[in-house]
């Protein structure tokens, strides 16, 4: 494998590294949205007696 | 637009996304013939590229929903055009990476502070990145929304500089436009390989944008809630 090569194959991977970090932002926020809204149900129900 | 319409676009985009990256990487990868004078090393081109224009089209699409915000006092416009910004900043990081990878094969180096295309893009990056410090430093309301708005609509006046500058300027260490009054200044299976995979990361921000939008719309859904319940 050329250097040339090399670098080519470190841009893809910076571009792929990239979607693949994005995706796992994204899991953790929609997870902490999952347990604020958990935290949420539970309030209401507590209000209305449930 | 409802979230479960919203949602079923998302799923729609990343798959076109998906399709049209695997195709466009394949195809400059292994279809499209080796450039005479870089070799491998040129095929950078068809991400980095890619990479800078769609950059450009979420600072674009950011300015518009700005100008929508300021003229027709669109209030979901505010979430829109941050929205935006945050993506043309991603897209922004990558091209100054694949940029710099590319800068480093070609010329020796990963950055030149001599080349204006450059300079000129790491100006309408950090003009874009200060904007989450205008932004978060003014309490949310009506006033950071229109003061946002207006950040990012002049930012529009920096992309076409920033875009033409490669054609304004003479001697370049950059390679020069792809695209001329005469044509794509490529072979015809480069150039279809490059509008692939342009379309595929086109596809891909608007899928992150839709993504990212429906994230942030329900962190301030949950906030209102929230305070409601307090």
């Amino acid at each position: 494998m050329s250097t040339g090569d090399r670098y080519l194959a470190a841009a893809y991977l910076v571009l792929f590294g990239a979607v693949l970090l994005y995706v796992a932002l994204i899991a953790l926020k929609l997870s902490r949205i999952e347990r604020e809204l958990a935290e949420l149900a539970r309030l209401t129900r507590e209000r209305s007696g449930g | 637009m409802s979230t479960s319409l919203r949602n079923n676009g998302a799923v729609a985009l990343a798959l076109l996304a998906a399709v049209l990256l695997t195709l466009g990487l394949g195809l400059a990868l292994l279809w499209a013939p080796e450039d005479a004078d870089q070799g491998s090393s040129q095929r950078i081109f068809y991400i980095h590229v890619p990479v800078a224009l769609t950059a450009y089209a979420c600072f674009g699409w950011a300015a518009w929903k700005a100008f929508r915000l300021l003229w027709k006092g669109d209030e979901r416009a505010d979430l829109e055009s941050y929205t935006a910004v945050h993506m043309g900043v991603i897209f922004g990081v990558l091209t100054l990476i694949t940029g710099s990878i590319w800068a480093k094969i070609s010329w020796g180096v990963w950055w030149t502070w001599s080349e204006r295309q450059l300079v000129l893009f790491l100006i309408l990056f950090l003009f874009y990145s200060a904007y989450f410090m205008l932004r978060y430093s003014t309490e949310p309301g009506p006033r950071r929304a229109r003061t946002s708005a207006v950040y990012a609509l002049f930012g529009a006046v920096l992309l076409p500089v920033s875009f033409l500058a490669i054609r304004l300027a003479d001697q370049l260490l950059h390679p020069s436009p792809i695209f001329t009054r005469d044509g794509p200044q490529m072979s015809a299976s480069m150039f279809f390989s490059f509008c692939v995979c342009l379309a595929g990361m086109l596809a891909l921000a608007a899928a992150l944008y839709t993504i990212e939008l429906t994230g942030k719309r329900a962190d301030a859904n949950l906030r209102e809630l929230r305070e409601r319940l307090a």
